[in-house]
């Protein structure tokens, strides 16, 4: 019964957590598998918070799980003939171990708030860049046409392959015409749910030029897998250029705006 | 560790009532005793292996989804076969179905019924010293209404289109528009009907509980004698009061949408597959409120009975009283006060208004304070303790150890700014299954090997219990730990494939190393299953009090007989006074007269 080898063996599993969880966050970047790249202005103060809660979520599970172990290696009954400490608590201790973490919840709290106002509460005051409606199973894009506006017949009308500027706010305005769906631009730490009957406006500022992944976020359906976009970010020139081409294609095969955009339009 | 079943019985009590049950025979007299018996413990028993084998169904519909994410579009061995399409790969539907179904049925029909229905049934009167529940006939409905779900979840996979599909969370207007996907006929109305019952299931059990812990203690069982245990269950109960009628509400709502033509959560002008559907005028955000007014409480019915029972199992192998009590009771109240005002953080990117997510981001902020606290008093219970590394200890210190994992993540996705990036992503499948598998599941294994030979009368198997143990705590967190790094590259849930994203691309290897893990943890559970039927009929034969234990239910003979006790139980003190100085046994039981204590102390100072 009193096998001492049992209660090192325990140990050791139970310490197991903390060093393999530490390590494997530690060598998660090395291969890649991290936070995917960042090209937008606000995703730094995304990606710092994380890094600030990771430092802080880390320092509080290595210190419990040690604890949790060294007192599995410590008070093994095999190990000692000491009788069990007899209490029922320590009010002092109470008091500590609420107020610390109690306090470091609300200065997360606060802290976090303006992050959170920037992406989704300070919206920049400028007619919507596109306009993005999903639906099953895929991202119908509407830009203003040459007169600037939306919703009128000479709109341009795109799928899936949507181009922004950087180095300048863009405005999103998010619609779905069947079910939910989320738009989702891991590289701009973008998330936004796409409802029916409702107009959400998204916006952010991306700074460097390239071509990521638009991905569907929120369960949509069957083939929500593979409700995937592309998004080129690129300078003013060549977007505008981009434009000019996508314009004169559109005139090309259609002359005459089709119906079906009305009820985009509402 | 066997000790005599030194108990009640030898401090002289009144032996009350004898559990007559002299065997009658016949049919009548079987159905009475096994089928629809109105013994809480022969009903908690029924809860406890529905619960099992619907925990096997769900395990089996996880490994099918995780083969599918590991490697989509290949055969799929052995399952392949039973839904032969397309040659025995699995069509995207499908995978939508296995994922849905999956967690509903361990939500519903396992963890949520396997904490109250079995754990509650079986202990609540048995640790505040009740003869039985206060309303046995509601108590014997409470099981047989979760027939009808196990019918209607069972028979959706037959139906035409599937199962389910639109995700556990059903959210409209997926779930409620017919043409939206292929499984949201049948399957889909089979399931709101399933969720009702186990709603009218949990009602009845939470009704009673109540009723029961406030009113049939034991003499001088108080309100802060109770152990943790029935504490979680009473806050539980309270909670399923208090927040099902509105998932019930919600539940006929979204049934009326689908087959009386109601709007509740279809706005205007939508066009679904190219058809319009009936009348609008209603909200999808309506369904997100109203399912998370529910479904946030219901994490923590969830969780609270087995953080509950991991504190009496820790208290009894550490040999120690538990730290802080009384901040262990007013946890657990302010986690069910807290989790009636967070349920919005699960909708912090749906179109809610920001404004409004900031408040509960702050809500959710403080109600990860109980959950430290408790954390803290765990560890505070075993430090100085005297650690018996019992199978069930080690669960229950499994749990400490896991929850403190879920717990810490839970706090990234409260940080709403850095819930936009990884909300729906595999780092919130980390944080509930940390929770939920590597918390509860670990808790109620504790409880199994714990309480088993109360139930059976005879103690599970050791060794194995432990070889049980050590393979489902390494590859469960192979499966879990690695879910994290996953939602750290913004991986997404419920995807049948995503490796087609530039992304996600290389995420195979890792996805196929989990999916490695998934399989090795569920077959370590068939050592589970042997040992659990074999120690039924073979184990060691236990006693009354196998672990040396404190609370009531262990004066009882192991098992109880109808009526539980054969003595009045009278409560003397609180549940966890273990190695009291100056008394020789390392124990002193709820029911030990206070002047043998004081006898024994008096001995001692000799
Ligand atoms: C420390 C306390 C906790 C905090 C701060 C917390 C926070 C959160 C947040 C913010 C989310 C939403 C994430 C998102 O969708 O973006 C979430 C999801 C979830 N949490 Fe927790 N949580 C805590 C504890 C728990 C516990 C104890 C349980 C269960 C026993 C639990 C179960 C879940 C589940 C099941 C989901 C996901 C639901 C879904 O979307 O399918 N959480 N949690
Ligand atoms: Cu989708
Ligand atoms: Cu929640």
């Amino acid at each position: 019964m009193r096998n001492r080898l049992s209660g090192i063996f325990w140990g050791l599993l139970f310490l197991a957590v903390p060093v393999l969880g530490v390590a494997t966050f530690a060598v998660a970047p090395a291969f890649d598998h991290w936070l995917p790249k960042d090209v937008s202005t606000h995703g730094t103060q995304i990606d710092s918070l994380f890094y600030f809660i990771l430092a802080l979520t880390g320092i509080v599970f290595v210190v419990t799980e040690v604890l949790l172990f060294w007192f599995i290696w410590k008070y093994d009954a095999a190990k000692n003939d000491r009788p069990a400490t007899y209490i029922h608590g320590s009010h002092t201790l109470e008091v500590v171990w609420t107020i610390i973490p109690a306090a470091t919840l609300l200065f997360l709290a606060i802290y976090q708030m303006n992050a959170w106002a920037d992406v989704k509460m300070r919206r920049p005051d400028m007619p919507p860049t596109v306009e993005v409606v999903a639906r099953q199973f895929e991202w119908r894009l509407r830009y203003p046409g040459r007169d600037g506006e939306l919703g009128t017949p000479d709109d341009l009308h795109l799928t899936n392959d949507l181009h922004l500027p950087i180095d300048e706010d863009v405005l999103i305005q998010l619609k779905s015409m069947d079910v939910l769906h989320s738009f989702f631009l891991p590289n701009v730490r973008i998330k936004q749910d796409a409802v029916p009957g409702m107009k959400i406006p998204v916006w952010f500022k991306a700074r460097e030029a390239g071509e990521f992944d638009i991905v569907c976020a929120e369960l949509c359906g069957w083939g929500h897998y593979k409700m995937k976009g592309r998004v080129t970010f690129e300078p003013r020139a060549a977007f505008d250029a981009w434009l000019e081409r996508k314009y004169a294609e559109q005139e090309a095969t259609q002359p005459a705006p089709e119906a079906g955009e009305s009820l985009a339009a509402n | 560790m066997t000790p005599p079943a030194a108990t009640a019985v030898d401090h002289g009590h009144v032996t009350v009532s004898a559990p007559a049950h002299a065997p009658k025979g016949g049919l009548g007299h079987f159905l009475s005793t096994y089928v629809f018996s109105k013994d809480h413990k022969v009903i908690g028993l029924q809860f406890l292996f529905s619960t099992l084998v619907w925990f096997l169904i769900g395990g089996l519909l996880a490994l099918a989804v995780r083969w599918q994410v590991a490697w989509p579009w290949s055969d799929v061995p052995v399952l392949g076969k039973l839904f032969a399409q397309e040659g025995g790969q699995m069509a995207p539907e499908f995978y939508t179905m296995l994922f849905t179904m999956h967690a509903s049925v361990m939500i519903f029909l396992v963890i949520i019924p396997i904490l109250a229905g079995a754990f509650g049934n079986y202990l609540i009167p048995l640790m505040i010293g009740a003869d039985d529940m206060a309303f046995p006939t509601l108590n014997m409905l409470s099981y047989w209404f979760m027939w009808p779900a196990f019918f209607f979840f069972g028979a959706s996979f037959f139906v035409e289109g599937g199962a389910a599909s639109g995700g556990w969370t059903s959210y409209p207007p997926l779930s409620t528009n017919t043409a939206s996907s292929p499984a949201s006929g049948w399957g889909q109305t089979l399931w709101l009907l399933g969720l009702t019952m186990v709603g009218v299931s949990s009602m009845l059990g939470s009704v009673n509980y109540m009723t029961t812990i406030i009113l049939m203690r034991a003499p001088g069982m108080t309100m802060f004698r109770l152990p943790m245990t029935i504490w979680g269950m009473f806050i539980t109960a309270i909670l399923q009061a208090f927040a099902l009628p509105v998932l019930t509400a919600a539940g006929f709502m979204q049934l009326a949408d689908r087959t009386l033509g109601t709007g509740f959560f279809s706005p205007e002008g939508l066009i679904v597959n190219n058809a319009v559907p009936g009348a609008g005028g209603g909200q999808p955000l309506l369904w997100q409120h109203l399912f998370w007014f529910y479904s946030h409480p219901a994490v923590y019915i969830m969780i609270l009975p087995a953080m509950g029972m991991v504190s009496d199992i820790l208290t009894t192998f550490a040999r120690k009283p538990l730290f802080g009590y009384r901040p262990m009771v007013y946890s657990v109240a302010g986690i069910a006060g807290l989790g009636f005002i967070v349920w919005g953080h699960h909708m912090f990117m749906s179109g809610m208004n920001p404004a409004l997510g900031i408040t509960f981001m702050v809500s959710t902020m403080m109600i990860a304070l109980p959950s430290a606290v408790k954390t803290f008093n765990w560890l505070g219970t075993i430090w100085g303790g005297r650690i018996q590394f019992t199978t069930s200890m080690l669960f229950a210190l499994a749990f400490v150890s896991m929850f403190i994992i879920g717990g810490l993540s839970g706090i990234f996705m409260a940080a709403t700014p850095v819930d936009i990036f990884i909300h729906d992503t595999y780092f919130i499948v980390a944080h509930f299954h940390y929770v939920l598998f590597a918390g509860t599941a670990m808790g109620v294994w504790a409880a199994i090997y714990f309480w088993f030979p109360k139930m059976f009368g005879r103690t599970m198997n050791e060794f194995w219990g432990k070889v049980h143990f050590f393979l489902t705590f390494i590859f469960m967190n192979g499966t879990f730990f690695t879910m994290h790094i996953l939602g750290a590259v913004g991986f997404p849930r419920r995807l049948a494939d995503a490796y087609h994203y530039e992304t996600f691309h290389h995420l195979q290897p890792l996805n196929a190393f989990m999916t490695w893990c998934a399989i090795g943890m569920v077959a370590s559970q068939i050592i589970f299953a042997a040992n659990f039927f074999w120690s039924m009929f073979y184990g060691p034969v236990a006693g009354r009090n196998p672990w040396n234990a404190n609370t009531l239910e262990w004066t009882a003979p192991s098992p109880p007989g109808h009526g539980n006790f054969d003595f009045q139980p009278v409560v003397h003190r609180g549940p966890y006074e273990y190695s009291v100085p100056g008394c020789e046994k390392d124990h002193l039981m709820q029911t030990d007269p206070p002047n043998a204590a004081a006898a024994a102390a008096a001995l001692a100072a000799h």
